[in-house]
């Protein structure tokens, strides 16, 4: 086989593997649209908050230790404890389950019935607002995140293909733990949205609100579940990427990589998030490698921006969304 | 009169209970704006109740009243047998009140059957985790739901569209499902706000057999708004009629009928 098309094929694989990666943020963009007809900006902050917060507690940080020694004169940063892995991912859920409460409580709550823009701009306040509470919180350096995940080179594939083309391909055991954890996670959450009770009514919500309410569904339980389901969607994600690429600020900058995924795949559609994200992946790793070269390289950094606005003035509603249809 | 508690037997053979709702007095403002005022009236077991008056008399409000929307300023609700407390609409419907709205509110983005569905949501007691791993008891739960869905379903004649999604369905059928959901959720009261709004007469002649037939298969308490007078006095037991928030009269159609300060209300009176 020539040497090119082996590349192109490890280049591909890689590809796919990032693509996971983008279209696991998405689906929580998707998730949230679905259940509950507000596009959550916060999503990539929230994915942030969930990464630093584990870390926080794993490394038995004092939350607002900043504060507490600028106000008290202290020097407090550390409890001096150091809390298992699975211990501090529940601790996280309850952390992330108390932050919907309150999104619930301070903010939703006094929105009920408002446009859906109106719901859009307070997910933007809630962005700035959570960004600034993760720094006062937990401070602002980088950290390293290990839950246990495995990392580094497949040695299996490596060897294997080593063997076929006399090649070893690349792989990252951390970019097929991310596989197996999206395909769990989206058969959970389909599963949950489609035949539970509390699925079936959070799909009534996002429909409308009145309607729920006259079917004696309680929108605030609603929207603190929707809120506690991102907010755990979120946590994954962080936790994948804070992995791949230590827990920091720019961690928020990865929703805007979900904006193309979504408009490829559609706002609406699970599926869509996924394909979406796979075809990013593998797109602009294949861009990068066939044409990159010829345009002087860092090519990543745009096209799937410009991928999305081609499809934004050929396909609005996306690959999978629903057709838009106005009646008149 | 008769006593609250007592029953009696109409013309066409089925029992009227004893009143299952009362309102007392109910006083609602907007503002500066009185939607409703000190209006009383009571609805007994197993009767069609009609509200009827102008536009604007404040018949939705009421109806809102009724089933928690609107929270009044002044006056008891009673609801079987003992005053009822401020109540979110969520928790009135928990109750066993179910209602339809004016301009239908579905769940757009599910198909028929899964809007019908949300009507037996109070009915389904298993929790999110025996839900989730789908094993026996919530499996069975689901079942027994699903008869009583699909047993509305086959009554309101609306099968052929079970999978559909309600987004694509035409008018008058989409107000059936509405009506299903509602049914679904086996209420103690009915409350529609005007189920025949908007339709042909073929549709409202489906519909007014519908109604009757609710209350008679299942002995449902109704009680709807209606412009459309004609169909008022052929389905309903009693009538409250108002106007500017007012009530006017109170009584059987015929007696409505008769009524001086209903005739006015409806065809104007002169002032010379």
């Amino acid at each position: 086989m020539p040497e090119q098309l082996v590349f192109a094929m490890e280049v591909t694989l890689n590809g796919l593997m990032a693509g996971v990666l983008y279209a696991l943020v998405a689906l929580g963009f998707v998730l949230i649209y679905k259940a509950s007809g507000i596009f959550n900006y916060a999503q990539g902050v929230m994915a942030l908050f969930a990464a630093m917060t584990l870390v926080g507690i794993m490394q038995g940080q004092v939350p607002f230790s900043h504060v507490i020694n600028a106000v008290f004169g202290g020097h407090v940063t550390h409890f001096g404890w150091n809390v298992p892995g699975v211990l501090a991912i529940a601790l996280t859920v309850a952390v992330m389950v108390l932050l919907a409460w309150l999104v619930q409580v301070l903010v939703m709550k006094h929105l009920v019935g408002q446009e859906p823009i109106i719901l859009f701009m307070a997910t933007i306040g809630l962005a700035y607002f959570l960004e600034g509470v993760a720094d006062l919180m937990w401070g602002s350096e980088i950290k390293t995140l290990d839950v246990g995940l495995p990392q580094g080179i497949n040695l299996w594939i490596d060897e294997t293909t080593f063997n076929m083309f006399g090649y070893g391909f690349f792989i990252d055991n951390l970019d097929i733990v991310a596989t197996v954890i999206a395909a769990l996670l989206v058969a959970g959450l389909v599963a949950f949205s489609q035949y539970t009770k509390q699925g079936r009514a959070m799909r009534a919500v996002a429909d409308d609100h009145q309607a729920a309410l006259s079917v004696g569904i309680s929108l605030n339980f609603i929207w603190v579940l929707v809120w506690s389901v991102a907010g755990f969607v979120a946590l994954v994600a962080g936790i994948v990427w804070g992995t791949k690429s230590g827990v920091q600020f720019s961690l928020s900058l990865i929703a805007l990589k979900a904006l193309p995924v979504l408009m490829l795949g559609g706002f609406t559609s699970i599926p869509g998030a996924i394909v979406g994200g796979l075809i990013i992946g593998v797109g602009e790793k294949l861009f990068e490698f066939a044409i990159g070269p010829m345009v002087g390289g860092a090519t990543e950094n745009w096209f799937a921006y410009v991928l999305a606005l081609i499809f934004l003035v050929f396909r609005p509603q996306g690959l999978f969304g629903e057709k838009i249809i106005e009646r008149v | 009169m008769l006593d609250n508690s007592e029953s009696y037997v109409t013309e066409d053979g089925r029992t009227i209970g004893g009143v299952v709702m009362e309102m007392k007095n109910i006083t609602l403002r907007f503002g500066g704006v009185v939607a409703i005022k000190d209006i009383s009236f009571d609805i007994r077991e197993g009767e069609i109740r009609a509200i009827i008056g102008p536009n604007g008399a404040g018949k939705s409000s009421m109806l809102n009243v009724i089933s928690g929307f609107y929270v009044p300023q002044e006056g008891e609700v009673w609801f079987r047998g003992s005053r009822r407390p401020q109540m979110r609409p969520y928790e009135v419907a928990r109750q066993g009140i179910a209602r339809t709205f004016q301009n239908i509110a579905l769940f757009d983005g599910m198909s028929v059957l899964d809007n019908v569905m949300t009507g037996r949501l109070n009915y389904m007691k298993t929790g999110l985790f025996s839900q989730a791993l789908w094993k026996g008891k919530a499996e069975k739960e689901e079942t027994e739901n699903r008869e009583i869905v699909e047993r509305v379903i086959d009554f309101l004649e609306i099968q052929h569209i079970r999978k559909t999604p309600v987004a694509r369905l035409p008018y008058g059928l989409k107000k059936r499902v509405e009506l299903a959901r509602a049914l679904a959720a086996e209420p103690k009261l009915l409350l529609l706000d005007e189920p025949m709004a908007g339709m042909n007469v073929e549709e409202k002649e489906d519909m007014s057999r519908f109604i009757l037939d609710v209350n008679d298969e299942f002995g449902t308490t109704i009680a709807l708004i209606e412009h459309d007078m004609g169909v008022v006095m052929d389905l309903s037991d009693r009538v409250v009629v108002m106007d500017y928030g007012k009530k006017i009269g109170d009584g059987t159609p015929d007696e409505v009928r008769n009524n001086q300060d209903v005739i006015d209300a409806y065809l104007g009176v002169s002032h010379d």
